[in-house]
């Protein structure tokens, strides 16, 4: 404190002594201009967070690994079936019939990978409500940023992050048995196509949820209140033909199945409620839509 | 200090929420260049809205006001550039070093690359922060967070500074240091600082001129002798020895403009004190009386303050988050 002190009391001083001259002056200069300065630098931040803190990184992948490990595990649905005297063939048919593989791990663990996407596009919107809370949106707003590149950091950065922990979970879910007869590197790349587009437009949707809010309690709710029926009322557990046929039309518009959808047919060979052109051409829509939607709130609700 | 050209031309500035409290109501005044520009008033008077409006951060709801030669509704993003702000909050990143932070800031201007290395380190300089470039935030004291914020703050090279609640929670030594580097801001920069504080003696003593508003409305605005002129002048207080009136000798004193005597002391109002006061006592002195005892009282800050706003106790009209993010502020204020 001292040396604070002392400091200040030197740059007092020398200020005395210059304080005739007419010091440097300040004026405005040419910056970079382009809508998209200062985009990579709000992305990279919150890549920072979760790079430097490992313990996110580690929360945020224990939850679908124990998903992965105990509900994948425990719902063996050839064990349960196994046991009620019926051959092993018949039971394995049974299963290809109603899931499209033979083993219930191996159509979960696809489904755990939109499951991580919809968890990481959750907390970016959690993201902007503290950064309102802490003051840093309002000093970021008031550089010359641009609103959408405020939306998109967050967006940008919950892609990386949601890719990478799609990865992992991935390379787990091998790890732990699951299927790998068909997989092939051009069907993990277009699953991770998929991907892609739902992080856009989930974690748009989820950031336009939080744009104006500044209560993070309020914020929470709304993420639990919508969590589980984004997850249960999609293809991502269960299929699609053993539900009651009104939940089979909020799955049919939830972009979750046709990601899941996707991976379904890319990795497993399974066959899938819906073409896989048409799966693509619904999640073009569904993240051109959002983020298109997420950049024009954000110009009109980040300035009130 | 005389004013060369306004940097800030408010003009009827008003500002309602859901169309029915008026946050700002009517608000006129300018900001000469190189001016320290004190914005005070209570709780809830209507400050933070006027920066936010100034800052581009919210539309007013009518009026209209210049910063730096541009409108603030029609191009926000030209003012933007052209001015620095730093929040009352403690925004910059704890996991990250000053430096990085400073480099942040930096890239939300658009500002190149080669240019903000060398920025940077001028205004590591500036501050008085180049030996903890490279230590992380969270390791700062709160005077080295705020300096830090006065850097981030200067990172674009503005020629206007806002600063809100720039002392708030450090302690005297820091508040000091952290004016010092205010003043210095002006003096060798050249640059226009607009500020709000609670600490209003020091306001007293940094600003050029200050404006108070209550009620989203200006009640007074001057210079800190002004302000405190215009409550009157003055007390001086007078013993005599002689018990002879002496009130209509002492009321043809120069600047005098009161005078009331209780027993054998005089309370003198007066516009300048301290020139009045030896010009009162040579006249008492020539009539051969005898002055036993002076004192001169100049009007402090808070009562010009409490003169304009009132001595009511304002109640809370924070809500929840504002009250959450001074925690926070104060919180690392205090940190060590």
């Amino acid at each position: 404190m001292t040396d604070l002190v002392s400091r200040a009391q030197a740059a007092g001083a020398a200020t005395s002594v210059s304080a005739s001259a007419t010091g440097p002056s300040w004026g405005m200069e040419k910056t970079d201009r382009a809508k998209t300065h200062g985009l990579w630098a709000l992305t990279n931040r919150e890549l920072m967070k979760w790079y430097k803190t490992p313990v996110l990184l580690f929360m945020t992948l224990i939850q679908p690994v124990i998903w992965l490990g105990l509900f994948g595990q425990a719902m063996n649905f050839s064990k349960v079936f196994g046991g009620s005297g019926l051959p092993t063939q018949a039971v394995a048919s049974l299963l290809k019939g109603v899931f499209g593989v033979s083993d219930y791990f191996s159509y979960m663990a696809v489904g755990m990978l939109t499951f991580v996407i919809l968890f990481t596009a959750m907390f970016s919107g959690m993201s902007i409500v503290w950064d309102r809370r802490f003051g840093f949106l309002d000093k970021v707003l008031s550089t010359p940023v641009s609103r959408g590149a405020i939306v998109m950091g967050k967006v940008f950065s919950a892609v990386v992050r949601s890719l990478i922990q799609a990865a992992i979970v991935l390379v787990l879910a091998v790890l732990l048995g699951m299927d790998t007869g068909s997989i092939t590197a051009a069907g993990i790349a277009g699953t991770f196509v998929a991907l892609f587009l739902l992080t856009i437009g989930l974690s748009t949707f989820f950031l336009m949820l939080a744009l104006r809010s500044n209560d993070w309690q309020t914020q929470q709710a709304i993420m639990n209140l919508l969590n589980l029926p984004l997850l249960f009322g999609s293809n991502a557990l269960f299929p699609i033909t053993a539900m009651p046929t009104w939940l089979q039309d909020f799955v049919r518009v939830n972009p979750i199945s046709y990601t899941t959808d996707i991976g379904r047919q890319l990795l497993l060979g399974a066959p899938g409620f819906a073409p896989l052109g048409f799966d693509f051409l619904f999640l073009i829509g569904f993240s051109v839509l959002f983020s298109t939607i997420g950049i024009i709130m954000s110009w009109k609700l980040l300035t009130k | 200090m005389q004013a060369t050209g306004a940097v800030i031309r408010v003009n009827g500035l008003s500002k309602s929420f859901n169309g029915k409290v008026k946050a700002v109501d009517d608000l006129s005044f300018e900001v000469g260049e190189r001016e320290i520009f004190g914005f005070l008033g209570p709780n809830g008077a209507g400050k933070t809205t006027t920066i936010k409006m100034l800052t581009t951060l919210l539309k007013p709801s009518s009026g209209s006001a210049e910063v730096c030669g541009y409108d603030i509704a029609s191009d926000p993003n030209d003012v933007r550039a052209a001015i620095g702000i730093v929040p009352q909050e403690y925004t910059a990143d704890e996991d990250l070093t000053g430096q990085q932070n400073i480099r942040f800031c930096a890239d939300l201007y658009g500002i190149p690359r080669g240019v903000s290395r060398d920025r940077t380190n001028e205004l590591l300089d500036l501050v008085g922060l180049q030996d903890a470039a490279d230590r992380k935030v969270q390791t700062y004291s709160g005077g080295m967070r705020r300096r830090l914020e006065i850097a981030c703050g200067l990172i674009n090279h503005p020629r206007l500074l806002f600063l809100d609640e720039p002392t708030l929670g450090l302690d005297v030594q820091t508040r000091t240091a952290v004016w010092d580097y205010i003043k210095k801001l002006k003096v060798d920069y050249g640059m226009t600082l607009f500020m709000t504080t609670h600490y209003l003696e020091e306001a007293d003593g940094v600003c050029d001129r200050i404006a108070i508003i209550d009620h989203g409305r200006l009640v007074k605005i001057g210079s800190p002798a002004e302000l405190k002129a215009s409550l009157g002048g003055d007390i001086i207080e007078l013993g005599v020895r002689e018990d002879s009136d002496l009130t209509e000798l002492i009321m043809q004193s120069k600047s005098v403009k009161g005078v009331r005597k209780v027993d054998s002391t005089y309370r003198i109002k007066a516009e300048l004190g301290e020139e009045a006061a030896p010009n009162i006592i040579d006249a008492i002195r020539s009539k051969g009386f005898h002055v036993t005892r002076i004192s001169v009282t100049k009007p402090s800050m808070d009562q010009v303050y409490l003169e304009y706003t009132g001595r009511t106790l304002r109640d809370a009209e924070a809500d929840r988050a504002d009250m959450f993010s001074q925690r926070v502020t104060l919180r690392r204020a205090r940190s060590r």
